[in-house]
């Protein structure tokens, strides 16, 4: 395909003749990183669904083939089938959680100011953002650990300050084990998740709300609309793009969930209440050393993610979003 | 991509407010205020609660979250040589550091190459490789983690900084390439055709003339990559249990796994002040351009 020989042929864009010093650019700046791409990345991804069909144990030599056994066992499994639907709350309820209150919290920082005259933000807003950011610079397992000690039934500041609610509401705080209780494990994880979170995307959506015209809201204040009427017929079918990533990334990271649990609850929680597929992963390949069915949890942990980014994109297309981008 | 120029927000600039808001808009105006407020203070406490925790001996902070330190300088001493030297956090962020700095290092160099490659010169086949990038963006990790310990394994990398450099790089790449591609693809051609007429070869062009050009993205996609390797979990501790090359992450969580009696809390809170802090410090003096590449993220 390397014609040598044309020096006189303008170099296109595209086009299939390469000098041969282009084609060496092309090779070492593709090549180089796709080999490592392929090995570390891909080529896993690839050996994971074949160990799925397995019953590797790891360090034996026999590898046998078993077809879907691995998956008949953990969809039998009632461990294993908790921590999925522990995952499917999460990845409903943290985009969700998230997305709403950032998304409110951006627009109340950006179109909070004044409706007369031009679209300005709040006043002193930006410390507001500052702030709010500094969850998404602390790694997630410190996240953890924090609000692990936060929550602690005597030594926490959680039950430190709700203690003292009047009218003696404070009682029922007293030694209240907000990670021990199967009631509120959950909610109480899911909050530290969007407490993380919620910063990052509200900046997110400040960037993309500044980046609404002027004249459309504008116009829709000459119509008459309201504040509200605004942020739901303006800024957010204008910013819907941006609100589509941040859910599809918000619930990726709702179905892996490792860290965060791994802090707060490293067994599981109470009743395996917090329980998610990543942990129960982990510990069936590097503890117990059962690899096939490790890896058949992380294809269903795989598939399930596709899942949902196809999910997230189907309704906003129902919803009436563009399809391309 | 387009080049649009994101406008910095500046709060001291407003116009004079007119003094005919009425009393609806002053409710609203102060409501949001409130709400954000509140919402700063849930960010925040816990921090400033983390840092007056760090004060405190052990056997203070069993007897409640309120309890005032008796002696701060003594106690914050203690806290920290015990959580730099007996629990080891010294080692692991350096650790860290040179893992971090030179995945980062590498990944943007490879990161940017491949982008400007497949954006401006496709070759037969190149589609299919970008599509293989993106794919990776797609997979979750946990995917993988099983057989990429054997593979590390097997190549003799397996708890060892350069195996876990090599990963983070692997890992890191698809979200380099997928953010920068638009990035390189909207740069005019011509530019890149200039700089060759002139005399300059590929890799003139690129390091010199494009690269430069592209610097906003870079930019961006360095802030995240660095964001997401030293806030990385999964992989060092899958594939990384050698406890000599632990990295903060680790270090860290070996505070929750050991949880029970023996745990140092007063320890443990100065832990999580040596690991915030630094970045926290780094955030505050650069965010006014950290804010600047998310809004260059999407605006595209």
């Amino acid at each position: 395909m390397p014609s040598a020989g044309t020096p006189t042929a303008a170099p296109r864009r595209g086009g299939r003749r390469m000098r041969p010093s282009r084609l060496l650019f092309v090779l070492i700046t593709v090549g180089l990183p796709m080999v490592l791409y392929l090995g570390l990345v891909i080529w896993p991804f690839l050996q994971a669904i074949y160990y799925s069909l397995t019953n590797w144990g790891g360090f034996s030599s026999s590898m046998d083939f078993i077809g879907l056994d691995n998956y008949k066992a953990i969809f039998s499994d009632d461990v294993f089938m908790k921590a999925l639907r522990n995952n499917v709350i999460l990845a409903i309820l943290v985009p969700l959680v998230t997305v709403v209150l950032s998304f409110v919290l951006a627009t109340m920082v950006t179109v909070g100011g004044s409706t007369t005259g031009a679209v300005r933000g709040l006043k002193g807003s930006s410390i507001y953002r500052v702030v709010s950011f500094f969850p998404y610079t602390i790694p997630a397992i410190v996240i953890g650990l924090i609000w692990a000690q936060m929550y602690d039934p005597s030594k926490g500041i959680v039950n430190g300050l709700l203690t003292h609610l009047p009218f003696g509401l404070g009682d029922r705080f007293n030694s209240f084990a907000w990670l021990g209780e199967t009631a509120t494990a959950m909610p109480a994880s899911i909050f530290v998740i969007v407490w993380g979170f919620v910063g990052f995307y509200m900046v997110l959506f400040v960037a993309a709300i500044k980046g609404i015209p002027a004249e459309l809201y504008d116009a829709a204040r000459i119509d008459g609309a309201g504040r509200l009427r605004t942020m739901f017929s303006v800024t957010l079918p204008m910013i819907r793009e941006t609100v589509q990533t941040a859910y599809i990334y918000l619930g990726v990271l709702a179905l892996d969930a490792f860290v965060y649990m791994a802090a707060l609850n490293p067994t599981g929680g109470p009743d395996n209440s917090t329980l998610v597929m990543s942990q129960d992963l982990f510990k069936t390949a590097f503890s117990q050393g059962q690899y096939g069915r490790a890896s058949a949890m992380g294809v269903v942990l795989a598939a399930v993610t596709l899942l949902f980014a196809a999910l997230v994109f189907g309704v906003n297309r129902l919803l009436g979003g563009k399809s391309d981008k | 991509m387009s080049a649009v120029p994101t406008k910095t927000p500046q709060p001291g600039a407003m116009p004079q407010e007119k003094g005919k808001r009425d009393r609806g808009e002053l409710g609203i105006l102060i409501s949001s205020h409130i709400v954000l407020i509140a919402w700063s203070l849930i960010v925040v406490l816990p921090l400033l609660w983390t840092v007056f925790s760090s004060a405190k001996t052990t056997g203070e902070i069993f007897s409640g979250p309120f309890t005032m330190p008796h002696d701060i300088i003594g106690t914050l001493k203690d806290n920290f040589s015990s959580a730099w030297n007996d629990s080891h956090l010294g080692r692991y962020l350096l650790n860290t550091v040179i893992v971090v700095g030179i995945a980062l290092a590498l990944v943007m160099a490879l990161g940017s190459m491949c982008a400007y490659t497949l954006a401006r010169f496709p070759f037969p086949g190149s589609r299919a490789i970008y599509y293989l990038i993106l794919a990776g963006n797609t997979f979750p990790i946990f995917l993988a983690i099983v057989p990429l310990f054997f593979v590390l394994k097997n190549v003799g990398l397996l708890n060892s900084l350069p195996g876990l450099i090599l990963t983070y790089v692997a890992f890191a790449f698809p979200f380099t390439v997928f953010f920068l591609y638009p990035f390189f693809r909207a740069l005019p051609a011509e530019i890149g055709e200039a700089a060759e007429l002139d005399g300059a070869g590929d890799w003139r062009t690129f390091v010199q003339v494009m690269l430069p050009m592209a610097r906003p993205g870079i930019a961006a996609v360095a802030i995240f990559n660095f964001l997401g390797l030293w806030n990385q979990f999964l992989l060092p501790v899958a594939l990384n249990t050698n406890e000599k090359n632990y990295v903060l992450s680790q270090g860290m969580a070996n505070f929750a796994s050991s949880a029970g009696y023996e745990v140092n809390f007063g320890a443990l809170f100065a832990g999580v002040v040596i690991t915030v802090i630094p970045v926290l410090i780094v955030y505050i003096i650069f965010q006014r351009q950290l804010q600047g590449s998310l809004s260059a993220g999407t605006i595209k």
